[in-house]
């Protein structure tokens, strides 16, 4: 699989480390439910047949932790993101 | 004529074909000398000598002949080489014959022509597919001791070499435009159209040479005999800059995003490879776009005894007359349901054979045909013969039967597409009803087919197809083509009735030959139940061969269809998996292999290690010094007990370069570590370091080390060797997705700095000869836990910080990588007058397991900062990576495994990392677990045994006495619990 690298261009993946879903976001620890909001935010992850962003790690490249849109059926990469630009405009 | 030929070359014709009567080679095959030339293959020199025995079939051990000329062959499987370079299960039809060449068959005993183990035809019925779900079962017994290790003897073809492969192998990488996979016809015009529009072109041959179908057909293309024309275009791609061109090259699967896998059989054609050339090549190809003309592959027909030695492919008989002028038979009839076999009985004849019969199921006869051949509308019943075909048996369309004697039976049921590489990645091909072949339907991105991996079978439409796919793939990138002119063709028919099976056959009718699964094998398969084409393929074994079922899989689910009473296209066919052809798993680990099978990285002072006599142990992928010998000692640990002592009593030196270590600085440093680590790091002074303890988010901890406050918005955080690339990954993540308002920036520094450890009543003294004076290295102007930069007495920038892993007074002093040599052996002269050793990673360990202080054992994954002792750090005043999980009930349950010490009962006895606590006189078994011995080690200071471990309730037990039991050193010892603490509980000896 070849990932194009917003720094670096197109890669073969086993340049990258692999993270997994990039949507769960760190909960608020001072919440009331924090624990059951970490353990989902440990643990808990979707599991999709279609397009996946999720979170790459350039380690043997720029080291940059990278949004990858992929589809999980047939490998096909989407949009490239740097993780400090999240695609959600979110902080 | 006897099956193992003459030796003479009398079957040679007197002119013609591709091969070089001015370089005569000698070859062997089982044992018996013959003569080849250059440009021929094992397969073709032995028809050229008239060898028609080459191989007994897998179960039945069935006399066989040559099936094919290529690598689809199933039959004719040899081994090559001798010794450590034994090779077995290569086809005869792919091995390039050299001068001197050895080949052997396989899986008969003791000889070809009388294989005793062809008297276990009389059980064939018992021996039907999927015998062995159904017999050898009582005794039960007598499975695991007789029947499987008889059936295990008898099973297999070929012998593999024992020993070390002495050739070496490769891997490669290779960037293009356009891949172009085959050079034939449809390939050879891909890849002009584009390598003339200026695409960087990787043309791809499995073959020898160049050219594909053009090297075995009697037609002209333009006005040049195909071959001639072949040769030309190769010779024109070779000349521009921007295209490549490899043979003896197969592309063997196909991957995500236009990368290819390909294997190179660099050195496979010659006895041995020259000195520092690799035997093969392993590619990996990334293309932007590729176009597949990987051509077809003949399919036989099915009657009773197909698999009679001369009885061979018609395509496969016309190469051999073509492009090896070998004729495979002097009388010949031919079997055909397709027009593409005529042109056999016309290359055959001008080849000076005699066609008896053209036997067509078809009643057409397509144009161009000889007018006065003899021709049977009909079908060939069965071959007759013993060891090798003498007639066949015809039944004419009216019903006749007919013998007509023979000694070749030429048959074609049709041409099959090899598309294997359109599939790789779980597109299925769809059937064409029209053509009688699967086509490839969807396609990877950026791939095209054209040729007859695409169903266009005549000349004429190769060439347009495969210029059209070289036009597309071009413009594809953007860059202007124009289609090379198509030359002239003889007009060619590609019509075909396809005659699945033929009716009325008598005898075995074969399906897979290497496998040996005949016809009513599929049909028992079906019957039983298994009607979906991929358990018949697992229940009868076709195509699971070292073929892959290449000329068996479309036969075989046309029987399956035809008995199922469903459509090819319903029944569907086999998934496609790489490789396409077999890859050695040499060639897969390439320069992988023994030390070299990942990189060894070495401590900047290495050289000094290897001079001072260590022995060196792999910590991962560094080699580290693990003692220091000296002659006298009897053992490693007699080493040991001197290098700790001696440390504890005067002054030692390690080197402690391999610790990760990573530079952090900004505004929101402090910050940024408040949020890693479980303790507080805004109190820290410049000019001071602290232990930190670091958690994953599920709250187990992750790993332990020290920072450095260096200056205001400067810290130095290191890491344990192992976790050096996962704790500076996690903090890379922390500030890139977590975090990234906060003002930091860092950067590993780990190979970057040599640091070495100086501990011990002297270290002080040691530091003062090599340290520049100007710094007060006094215990209040450096105290414990200082840190800071240092000049040393030499001029080198130097980084100084008083920790202490081993208990006594001791520094770690980090220089640049490249002063570590020269920094070790200053420390070492300087301490000479003190008594310096050297000390290594065992007395390191012994150290630190002493002291109690917590290592890699300990942080195992599973363990929490309460379980190892060190709950008193985590903060509540602040958040971090790791809070909140940690505080889940079933990690703050004070019944868990805790660290505490372990002493043997008896002081004589020692302990062992791994051996599990269970009270005295309870069972050793898991209910009874109390816990584990995480780390032992000899304490030269205490002159015994001691360990730490995790044991339920330990802080409460302290007293008590446990039995370790240890089933697998096979020994069980009692032990006594204490203080993890061994060596100065109180820890005055580091703050003197």
């Amino acid at each position: 699989m070849r990932i194009p690298c917003p720094h670096c261009g197109s890669r073969g993946h086993d340049e990258f480390a692999y993270y997994g879903d990039a949507a769960p976001q760190r909960p608020d620890p001072a919440a009331a439910d924090a624990e059951r909001a970490f353990c989902e935010y440990v643990y808990l992850r979707d599991n999709p047949a279609g397009v996946h962003r999720e979170l790459w790690y350039h380690a043997h490249g720029c080291q940059s932790w990278l949004i990858v849109e992929r589809d999980t059926r047939s490998h096909a990469i989407g949009r490239v993101l740097d993780a400090r630009a999240r695609l959600d405009g979110a902080p | 004529m006897t099956a193992a030929g003459n030796s003479r070359q009398s079957a040679r014709l007197a002119s013609g074909g591709l091969i070089d009567r001015g370089r005569p080679l000698r070859f062997s095959f089982d044992g018996r000398s013959y003569t080849g030339y250059a440009g021929d293959t094992l397969a073709s020199a032995l028809v050229a000598n008239e060898v028609r025995l080459v191989g007994r079939s897998f179960k039945y051990h069935r006399p066989r002949g040559l099936l094919s000329a290529g690598a689809e062959e199933p039959n004719a499987l040899v081994e090559l080489r001798g010794g450590a370079r034994r090779e077995p299960n290569t086809p005869a039809t792919v091995a390039e014959l050299f001068d001197g060449l050895e080949a052997v068959s396989q899986n008969r005993w003791p000889s070809l022509r009388h294989d005793w183990l062809a008297a276990g035809r009389v059980l064939a019925p018992v021996l039907a597919a999927g015998f062995y779900y159904k017999t050898f079962m009582w005794p039960a017994p007598f499975w695991e001791k007789v029947y499987e290790p008889l059936i295990r003897r008898a099973a297999g073809l070929g012998r593999i070499a024992t020993g070390p492969d002495p050739d070496g192998y490769e891997k490669a990488f290779a960037f293009c435009d356009v891949l172009v996979i085959g050079s034939g016809p449809a390939g050879l015009m891909a890849a002009l159209a584009a390598g003339r529009a200026g695409a960087r072109v990787l043309l791809v041959e499995e073959d020898f040479r160049f050219g594909g179908r053009a090297l075995a057909e009697r037609r002209a293309i333009g006005d040049r005999p195909c071959h001639g024309w072949a040769a030309a275009v190769a010779a024109e791609l070779e000349a521009l800059p921007n295209v490549r061109l490899m043979c003896r090259t197969t592309v063997f699967g196909s991957y995500d995003h236009g990368v290819f896998g390909a294997l190179e059989r660099v050195n496979d054609h010659v006895p041995v490879p020259p000195e520092y050339e690799p035997r093969q090549r392993l590619w990996r190809i990334v293309s932007r776009q590729c176009v597949l003309a990987a051509g077809a592959i003949e399919r036989p027909l099915l009657f009773g005894n197909n698999d009679l030695p001369g009885v061979m492919l018609a395509g496969a008989a016309r190469t051999y007359a073509n492009r090896y002028a070998a004729l495979a038979g002097r009388r010949v009839v031919v079997f055909t349901d397709n027009d593409d076999a005529w042109s056999t009985a016309a290359d055959l004849t001008a080849a000076g054979a005699s066609i008896a019969a053209v036997v067509d199921a078809r009643a057409t006869t397509p144009a161009g045909a000889a007018p006065d051949v003899h021709r049977v509308t009909g079908a060939v019943r069965r071959a007759l013969g013993g060891r090798a075909l003498q007639a066949v048996e015809i039944e004419t369309e009216r019903g006749a039967l007919l013998r007509v004697e023979c000694d070749l039976l030429a048959m074609s049921g049709g041409w099959t597409p090899t598309l294997h590489l359109s599939s790789h990645q779980g597109a299925r091909p769809r059937f064409d009803e029209q053509r009688a072949a699967f086509v490839p339907a969807q396609l990877p991105a950026g791939m095209r087919v054209a040729g007859a991996a695409n169903g266009e079978r005549t000349t004429a439409e190769a060439l347009a197809a495969g210029a059209r796919a070289g036009v597309a793939a071009a413009e594809a990138l953007g860059l202007g083509a124009r289609a090379p002119a198509i030359p002239a063709v003889e007009a060619e028919t590609s019509a075909q009735q396809p005659l699945w099976r033929v009716a009325g056959a008598k005898g075995k009718v074969f399906v897979d030959f290497q496998n040996d699964v005949a016809a009513s094998d599929v049909e028992l398969a079906e019957r039983e139940g298994f009607r979906s084409v991929e358990h018949m393929k697992r229940y009868t074994t076709l195509g699971m061969a070292t073929d892959q079922g290449k000329t068996a899989n479309v036969n075989g689910l046309a029987l399956l269809a035809a008995r199922a009473g469903q459509t090819i296209g319903r029944t569907g066919i086999t998934t496609f998996r790489p490789p396409y052809a077999p890859v050695a798993i040499g060639a897969l680990a390439g320069p992988h292999r023994g030390k070299d099978f990942r990189p060894l990285r070495l401590p900047p002072a290495h050289g000094w290690a290897v001079e001072q006599g260590a022995v060196f142990v792999e910590t991962g992928p560094w080699l580290r010094a693990q003692y220091f010998p000296r002659p006298g000692e009897p053992d490693w640990l007699a080493a040991v007990i001197r290098e700790v002592t001696t440390v504890r009593s005067a002054v030692g030196v390690c080197d402690v370069s391999t610790l990760g270590k990573i530079d952090l600085q900004g505004a929101d440093a402090a910050e940024f570590l408040d949020r890693l680590y479980v303790n507080g790091w805004k109190t820290l002074a410049v000019g001071r370091a602290r232990y930190g303890l670091m958690l994953r988010e599920d709250g187990i901890v992750m790993d332990d080390g020290t920072v450095s406050r260096l200056a205001d918005c400067r810290y130095l955080v290191t890491t344990t060797t192992a976790n050096a690339g996962s704790v500076y990954q996690h903090m890379q993540f922390c500030h890139q997705v977590l975090w990234p308002e906060l003002d930091v920036q860092f950067v590993s520094v780990s190979d970057q700095w040599a640091q070495f450890s100086i501990a011990g009543p002297h270290a002080r003294d040691l530091l003062r000869a090599v340290v520049d004076p100007r710094h007060d290295l006094s215990n209040d102007a450096f105290p414990y836990l200082a840190a800071g930069a240092v000049g040393l007495a030499d001029g080198t920038a130097a980084r100084l910080f008083r920790i202490s892993f081993s208990g006594e007074l001791a520094y770690e002093l980090a220089v640049p990588a490249r002063a570590g040599e020269r920094t070790v052996r200053a420390l070492m002269a300087a301490g000479a007058r003190f008594g310096v050793t050297a000390y290594g990673l065992e007395a390191l360990g012994a150290m630190r397991i002493e002291k109690g202080h917590v290592a890699g054992n300990e942080l195992n994954g599973q363990t929490t900062a309460h379980d190892l002792g060190l709950g008193r750090m985590l903060s509540t005043k602040k958040d971090y990576i790791g809070a909140v999980m940690a505080r889940r009930s079933g990690l703050v349950d004070p019944a868990r495994p805790r660290l505490v010490g372990f002493v043997p009962v008896d002081r004589g006895q020692r302990l062992g990392a791994g051996a599990h606590f269970v009270a005295p006189g309870a069972a050793a078994k898991a209910a009874n677990d109390q816990g584990f011995m995480t780390s032992a080690a000899f304490s030269p200071t205490l002159g015994h045994w001691v360990g730490l471990g995790l044991l339920v309730d330990g802080p409460q037990r302290v007293g008590e006495r446990v039995l370790a039991v240890d089933p697998l050193r096979g020994r069980s010892t009692a032990v006594e619990v204490c203080d993890p603490v061994f060596v100065d509980a109180p820890g005055e000896r580091l703050r003197v």
